[in-house]
């Protein structure tokens, strides 16, 4: 069979050399587990685990009209990422729909960092190019040059005392600018996980020997490897969406059930008009989180039931390693409100469960005090 | 019990055979699974066909069907490992074991893989 080659990270060969069980994931192989997705997902929760998302893009814009262009591309309002600041946002196309889910971290006022998704990032930066014409900015895509390790968990500050105290202080979604070993590198305050963590974006030469060197700080805060499975329990439970999967170009923010990623009031961006129409008028379907009550674990495509008739069908679905329970997101017509008792369909059984608002767990990233170091 | 006893699928039951025939998933497979968070079990007294599906076994990221290595009647399931799934991961070949079965086709046996056959298949695979 003549398989399309797959993309590799730079820290392949080390994953798996420790035990990753290598997948295909959007044409990249990655890990999808090392020592359990049960293990690594509950390491996260309690102490700290460490993750390759080196397939994640990098698209820097630059220039006087940085903020311009960004402010004119996303649903958020950019002017909450103050310089050392980033703010997740979604990119809007011109039906309301989401051309990504982004972050976009301001490194100073004429020079900003976006965070794209794997699979979307040529698209991104062509649709961040096209609307940067006739401005005065430069738009580059150094996803290739780039490498992330992101360290999970509420151990994971306690590692940072020593490896890089000045990101102590940063708050959720703050980012440091920081030399390792002679490297240029980028140290955020940000997961995809719920809990407390930094994703530390470096240049590939050196990604494999810091990864090495996060396993050693973190012997004694039990840090372990973690692989897309565990990353897609734990961002589930967080309610995260995965774009592809839960949104795309079809489905909106206030679809998603993430209004408060919009901000009318901040000035004309792309797909605003649609979108302050769904926010008067409300919208016809809505991303909904369910808990099941009964036994069962629930996948994508399942089909959800209220009184017996067929609401929508699940976009992600999961055991969840911390409730112990089946959840799962999907789109709801029309939407419910939360302790709507439902029934999802697995495998031509009806099973009980109930829509809850999301997060389903509500991690140490959702914490309003944040470990900045020790008492001084 | 031992690996060396038993018989195999090629869907990755193994089968302890005799009046009452055990059967379980393979130390392999479980490890191929991964973590196992649900394990659906069939009736007692309900008929299982050769290598159709009698029960389910899911880890994290899938659901597997678990295939009758035999045809009969159900005698007996293992609630403890329906209550505790990562009995299956622990105890693949004895705490985790999924049903017993009142085989009622000797000639069913004929078509298992012993040990030594199921290792040189699973090396293929």
């Amino acid at each position: 069979m003549a398989e399309h080659e797959l993309r590799r990270t730079v820290l392949n060969e080390t994953e798996r050399k420790a035990g990753g069980k290598m997948v295909d994931f959007h044409g990249w192989e990655l890990p999808m587990e090392f020592t359990g997705i049960v293990k690594e997902h509950e390491a996260v929760r309690k102490s700290a685990g460490i993750f390759d998302v080196s397939h994640m893009g990098q698209v820097f814009v630059t220039g006087p009209d940085a903020f311009n262009l960004l402010q004119h591309l996303n649903a958020n309002d950019l002017k909450k990422a103050t310089p050392g600041k980033g703010v997740y946002s979604h990119l809007i196309n011109e039906k309301g729909g989401l051309v990504d889910d982004i972050i976009a971290f301001c490194l100073s006022m004429d020079r900003y960092l976006v965070v794209v998704n794997a699979a979307t990032a040529d698209k991104d930066f062509a649709w961040i190019k096209k609307h940067s014409e006739h401005m005065s900015v430069t738009v580059e895509n150094k996803s290739d040059e780039y490498s992330i390790l992101a360290v999970q968990g509420p151990n994971v500050p306690l590692m940072m005392e020593t490896f890089a105290p000045e990101a102590l202080p940063l708050p959720r979604f703050g980012i440091v600018e920081k030399d390792i070993h002679g490297r240029h590198c980028f140290i955020s305050r940000t997961g995809y996980t719920g809990e407390d963590g930094f994703e530390i974006t470096c240049p590939n030469d050196i990604a494999v020997q810091l990864w090495n060197e996060m396993l050693e700080l973190g012997k004694p805060y039990n840090i372990i490897p973690c692989g897309l499975g565990a990353r897609d329990t734990l961002r589930l439970e967080a309610g995260y969406l995965l774009y592809g999967q839960d949104v795309d170009d079809d489905h909106s923010t206030y679809e998603a059930n993430y209004g408060w990623v919009v901000c009318l009031d901040k000035g004309d961006f792309i797909g605003r008009n649609i979108l302050a129409e769904q926010k008067a008028n409300g919208v016809k379907r809505k991303l909904t989180g369910i808990v099941l009550s009964e036994r069962g674990i629930p996948r994508q495509g399942c089909r959800i039931f209220h009184e017996g008739k067929e609401v929508g069908t699940f976009n992600s679905a999961t055991y969840s390693p911390t409730l112990k329970k089946g959840i799962g997101m999907g789109y709801v017509t029309p939407p419910l409100k939360p302790g709507t008792l439902v029934e999802v369909e697995i495998r031509g059984r009806r099973v009980k469960g109930e829509v809850v608002r999301t997060p389903f767990h509500k991690g140490g990233a959702f914490s309003k005090v944040l470990y900045t170091g020790k008492d001084k | 019990m031992k690996p060396e006893e038993l018989k195999y699928a090629k869907s990755h039951e193994w089968i302890k055979l005799g009046d009452e025939a055990v059967v379980g998933v393979s130390d392999y497979a479980q490890h191929e699974m991964g973590d196992v968070v649900f394990v659906e079990l069939p009736k007692v007294g309900q008929k299982a066909e050769k290598e159709k599906q009698c029960a389910v076994v899911e880890s994290v990221k899938s659901a597997f069907d678990i295939l009758s290595p035999v045809s009969g009647t159900i005698t007996a399931v293992n609630e403890a490992v329906a209550a505790d799934p990562a009995l299956l991961n622990q105890s693949p070949l004895d705490e985790g074991w999924l049903f017993k079965i009142k085989p009622e086709n000797p000639a069913d046996a004929e078509t298992l893989l012993t040990w030594e056959q199921y290792q040189v298949f699973i090396k293929q695979a």
